[in-house]
């Protein structure tokens, strides 16, 4: 596909998988290439060793970025996604493993230095562990903070809240509590891809029998069940009054009032 | 705390021990809401421990429940002294994943602004340091130049600072041919005059060159090793600027230089900013030249909005329109990584697309992550005072640290 964006250019990626993929193969699952970004997903236990061969024999000298994933459908729900640049070869790759809450990922603290602060991110918002960080603090949330607040199943909301409190004289914490619901638009078109059913859609269900139309012998053959039948084959109304003669004329049309010129 | 031991001969045999004082969370020179335990042998700092997050507000965890427009302006209040440069990650993220073409002008005017935040942040950026070491005019000199980059946003956006000008396909709308005259005119007749009075000040000032000469020395290796870049790492001797080695928009048909230091000091980080603030203005300079005429958003309606006229004639516009502001435009799935030159730095942002209307998740690597991090490394063996010239040589904003 011919490349109409103007985002960063950086050097080909022609080749480079080749390249890589064979020094890395004891550990590589998949690498491809998508977007124009090159991705190998490695063995967990293998990131590390994958990391130095690629800094060292491939010039990937800084690491620029470690990003957390949450995808709770797979049986190993995180990723942990490294971004690697080459200042020499202007290039860049990402490297991926899966994780899981109980899973240990080897850190690449004794790689880089500021791997520390990076994996001490997705430690906090994500609860992955790496072993051998020698600082797996929290991070970026509150100190005493419980949970990981990055997750899918966590609510956008939270759990707790603070506030200052005037009659202790101090912050308190407390749970959550909305003054109105938290809101949330979905402008999906149903048309396309939406996994609910509009109000009415139930109707649609299994496709209308043609072939056999629904009639009806008399009026009181509704199709609704015995009690609706018995509505309906009730008369309508009870017809109109007989009319009868009294032997009396009708009262005669009133006086006309205005005489004396007024309103 | 550990204690000192040996007898010094200062202190006729008195043993002191080290102690630990708290630097922040509010302190003029920490930038916001940096929050630093350091451990002082004396006046010396032993170690430092920097606690950040206090700013944290979850801005990726909103992002995935806005639509990809809606999201667009939580990138203005992340590092909220230079927000077109965010925006600039972002919106070139979204045109990847999409793979559409933007309109040559819209790539000037995307290049001309974040040029023009770049000198904005190095103002705000410069004057801080020099305010933090010691010296009160240039701030309040350079401050004034700032005051004119956000009119100028504010007449092409109608916003001072959180303007959303850059937008998935090109940018909001286009700029009034006065206000290109204006930044031409602001360039050769009173920017320059007031920036070099400024820098008259501090640049030869004895008192400015020690606090910052030979301050916070970083190899060229300890760079790259820390994950350095922007004026950090050519502050180290590294001829590194994503607008010149990895282009984007028409980064490619400028001319600029790229500064770089030769001491890695924190005068070099400032007096590397001060030459960028120079190359910004060619590059200012080239963009008013040659910018052509033409659209200024991808012309494709599944991603930009139609033009206001073509909405009140055309019914295909109008519903182009209508779907655009509710149900917002689909992403193909996939996931990439792309990171500009910020004025601190490189900016990423990792986006990846599950091919609805929503960010599946969205990373943003900040400048200030790497460089905060090696505040400890870099502050070792340092008088206390320096910490703040170290700070402010980081040029860290704590709405993009913490996020």
């Amino acid at each position: 596909m011919a490349v109409l964006h103007s985002a960063p250019k950086y050097a080909s990626n022609e080749g480079v998988i080749e390249v890589l993929s064979e020094s890395i193969s004891v550990w590589l699952i998949e690498a491809h290439e998508a977007h124009g970004e090159l991705i190998f997903r490695v063995q967990r236990d293998a990131v590390a060793r994958v990391l130095e061969i690629l800094r060292d024999d491939h010039a990937y000298q800084q690491l620029m970025e470690i990003a957390g994933a949450d995808y709770p459908s797979r049986p190993e729900r995180f990723e942990v996604v490294y971004m690697l640049q080459s200042l020499t070869k202007n290039h860049r790759v990402m490297v991926k493993c899966s994780a899981s809450e109980d899973t240990l990922v080897p850190t690449v603290t004794t790689l880089w230095p500021n791997a520390g602060w990076l994996e001490r991110e997705v430690f906090d918002m994500f609860g992955v562990t790496f072993a051998g960080n020698p600082d797996l603090r929290r991070i970026l949330t509150d100190y005493g903070f419980e949970g990981h607040p990055f997750r899918k199943d966590f609510p956008m909301t939270g759990y707790t809240e603070l506030r200052y409190s005037e009659e202790e004289k101090r912050v308190v914490y407390e749970p959550v509590e909305l003054a109105q619901e938290m809101r949330s638009f979905d402008f999906l078109s149903p048309w396309e891809g939406a996994d609910y059913e509009l109000p009415g859609d139930e109707k649609s269900r299994g496709a209308p029998n043609v072939a056999d139309p629904k009639t009806t012998e008399k009026p009181a053959d509704t199709g609704d069940g015995a009690k609706a039948d018995a509505a309906a084959s009730k008369p309508v109304s009870p017809g109109s009054p007989d009319q009868k003669d009294t032997g009396k004329d009708a009262p005669p049309a009133p006086e006309p009032t205005a005489k004396e010129g007024g309103r | 705390m550990s204690m000192q031991l040996e007898e010094s001969p200062t202190t006729d045999g008195e043993v002191i021990s080290n102690y630990t004082i708290n630097f922040g969370p509010q302190h003029p020179a920490a930038h916001g809401v940096l929050r630093m335990v350091m451990e002082l042998d004396g006046e010396v700092i032993e170690r430092i421990d920097p606690h950040i997050g206090l700013l944290h507000r979850g801005t990726e965890k909103l992002i995935e429940h806005k639509t990809y427009l809606q999201a667009l302006p939580y990138f203005d209040r992340l590092d909220y002294c230079s927000p077109l440069a965010q925006e600039h990650s972002y919106v070139l993220a979204i045109e990847k994943l999409l793979n559409i073409e933007v309109p040559i002008r819209a790539q000037y005017l995307r290049v001309l602004f974040a040029e023009l935040t770049r000198i904005c942040n190095h103002m705000l950026n410069m004057g801080a340091h020099i305010l933090d070491v010691g010296a009160f005019t240039p701030n309040l000199w350079i401050m004034d130049l700032r005051e004119d980059c956000l009119n100028f946003f504010e007449r092409a956006s109608g916003a001072r600072m959180h303007s959303a000008y850059f937008r998935p396909g090109g940018v909001h709308q286009d700029v009034p041919e006065k206000l290109l005259v204006d930044i031409g005119d602001w360039l050769d007749n009173r920017f320059f005059q007031l920036f070099e009075d400024a820098m008259s000040l501090v640049l030869d000032n004895r008192i400015f060159k020690q606090r910052n000469v030979d301050i916070a020395v970083v190899g060229r290796d300890d760079a790259i090793a820390w994950g350095f870049s922007g004026p950090m790492i050519r502050a180290a001797g590294i001829p590194w600027d994503l607008r010149k080695s990895q282009p984007y928009d028409v980064y490619d048909r400028m001319e600029f230089d790229i500064p770089v230091g030769t001491n890695s000091d924190c005068y070099d980080r400032f007096m590397v900013r001060v030459k960028e603030v120079y190359e910004s203005a060619k590059i200012i300079r080239q963009c008013l030249r040659d910018m052509p005429q033409g659209p200024i958003a991808s012309t494709d309606g599944k991603v930009s909005p139609p033009k206001r006229g073509e909405m009140k004639q055309s019914m295909e516009s109008l519903i182009h329109h209508f779907k655009l502001y509710t149900e917002g435009f689909h992403v193909p799935a996939g996931e990439v990584y792309v990171a500009t030159e910020s004025p601190k730095g490189e900016f990423g942002v990792y986006l990846v697309s599950d091919g609805t209307n929503k960010p599946y998740r969205c990373k943003i690597r900040p400048t200030a992550f790497s460089h905060l991090q090696a505040m400890d490394f870099m502050c070792k063996g340092h008088m206390l005072p320096d910490a703040t010239a170290i700070l402010g040589a980081i040029d860290v904003v704590f709405g993009e640290c913490d996020r």
